[in-house]
């Protein structure tokens, strides 16, 4: 029972607690670059995950053959080729957003979030996990791009997924759609997601001495 | 006159950084102080020429003739880390102190995405070779353009008294936003 407790951890970790564009600040390319709508988004997370997955499964499976000195050159071309299914089923099956998102499908090669999870986790655990660390850690992925693209989008286009969600007296901002609007956005989401936990642990520590002078008060009682 | 155009377009209209958003590890990571965003950006510049001239032989004189454009990702990125590989022990070879000043930007560089980006702009856009050549010039010195005018805030930044939370990584951000909305003003500039 609790290896299969742990077995969930090792996919809901990613989501959160470490979320590779919030919290391990990997990937922030993709994630500027390809939120001007959630669909982008969601399109540029998915081909991600599909990478992620499939060369982490892959590379915990070789991980033994593979000799220590040439591993990032040997997970670079694991990945490539990945990313080259990834890159022809988009143009084949979905030309229009494979020419949205434009050199970012083919970039996915270099985002650290996939060299990132084969040198930290699937270099050094079993597929199955390897696998579901994968897939939290692109439904992590998705999750910011989802926030990121869905903040731009309402803002920028009043549309949400192409439904306008804003009333038409809003005047959409153009800036959150241009590149400025990426970079402030992420900034400004990265700087409350900080004050927020900053403001969560010091509740907590006051909590703490609360209680621990509560509890010294109640050993004075006792001792009277 | 085309020439001149590709290296405006890409140092400052398009600017890799600020416009493609290519580059921005980088760009967050080593622009806290001058100088070595300068070493940086010079590093960057000369790998970029580089991998202008290699990848645009790669694919013209290879990949094309031969029908094998889908390849392209896997071969362009080995060159690409051959290539910084390369650099680097001709560097050490020929000059020990531009070695020491660059030494730990270059292998950096292979993961930084404007390289590869590089390689395959210039393959979809179709670009002759003198043109690449310029082009990749061009992304290079408005990398270190972008990186060095980054640097110059980020020390002023130092000074002031940011917000706790915002310290550090988002006021970067925040900082580059207003950048990007400065390099704006180019824009009809072409």
């Amino acid at each position: 029972m609790s290896k299969q407790k742990s077995m969930w951890y090792e996919f809901y970790k990613g989501i959160w607690e470490i979320n590779p564009t919030f919290k391990q600040i990997l990937g922030t390319c993709p994630t500027l670059a390809v939120t001007v709508s959630v669909m982008n988004g969601i399109a540029m997370a998915l081909a991600t995950t599909f990478v992620l997955v499939f060369s982490s499964l892959f590379i915990s499976m070789v991980r033994k053959l593979i000799p220590n000195q040439v591993r990032i050159a040997a997970y670079i071309v694991i990945i490539a080729a990945f990313v080259t299914v990834a890159d022809l089923v988009m143009k084949a099956k979905f030309p229009e957003l494979s020419k949205a998102l434009g050199p970012f499908v083919p970039l996915i090669v270099v985002n650290c979030i996939i060299l990132g999870r084969a040198e930290a986790f699937a270099s050094k655990n079993s597929p199955l996990r390897s696998f579901l660390d994968a897939l939290g850690n692109g439904a992590g992925f998705l999750l910011a791009l989802v926030v990121m693209g869905g903040i731009r989008e309402i803002i920028g286009s009043r549309t949400f997924l192409g439904y306008q969600v804003m009333p038409n007296g809003f005047e959409p901002w153009l800036i959150m759609i241009l590149p400025a609007g990426a970079f402030l956005t992420f900034g400004l989401l990265m700087g409350f997601s900080n004050a927020y936990l900053e403001r969560k642990k010091r509740i907590e520590q006051q909590q703490k001495i609360l209680q621990y002078r509560k509890s010294e008060n109640e050993l004075k009682e006792a001792e009277a | 006159m085309d020439l001149l155009i590709i290296f405006i377009s890409a140092t400052v209209v398009n600017n890799f950084v600020l416009s493609y958003f290519l580059g921005i590890c980088p760009f967050i990571g080593v622009s806290n102080k001058t100088s070595s965003a300068l070493s940086m950006g010079m590093a960057t510049t000369f790998v970029m020429v580089l991998t202008a001239i290699v990848s645009w032989l790669l694919y013209f004189l290879i990949l094309v003739p031969y029908g094998l454009e889908f390849l392209q990702i896997p071969s362009f990125i080995l060159v690409i880390a051959a290539l910084v590989q390369f650099v680097e022990m001709v560097i050490k070879k020929v000059s020990q102190p531009l070695y020491r000043a660059l030494g730990i930007f270059l292998p950096l560089i292979t993961t930084n995405c404007a390289i590869l980006g590089l390689a395959l702009l210039l393959s979809m856009r179709e670009y002759t070779f003198m043109q690449s050549v310029v082009f990749g010039f061009g992304a290079g010195a408005g990398f270190t353009l972008a990186l060095f005018i980054m640097s110059g805030i980020r020390e002023e930044l130092e000074l002031t008294d940011v917000p706790k939370p915002f310290r550090g990584a988002p006021i970067t951000l925040i900082t580059a936003g207003l950048l990007a909305l400065a390099f704006m003003g180019f824009a009809g500039m072409i």
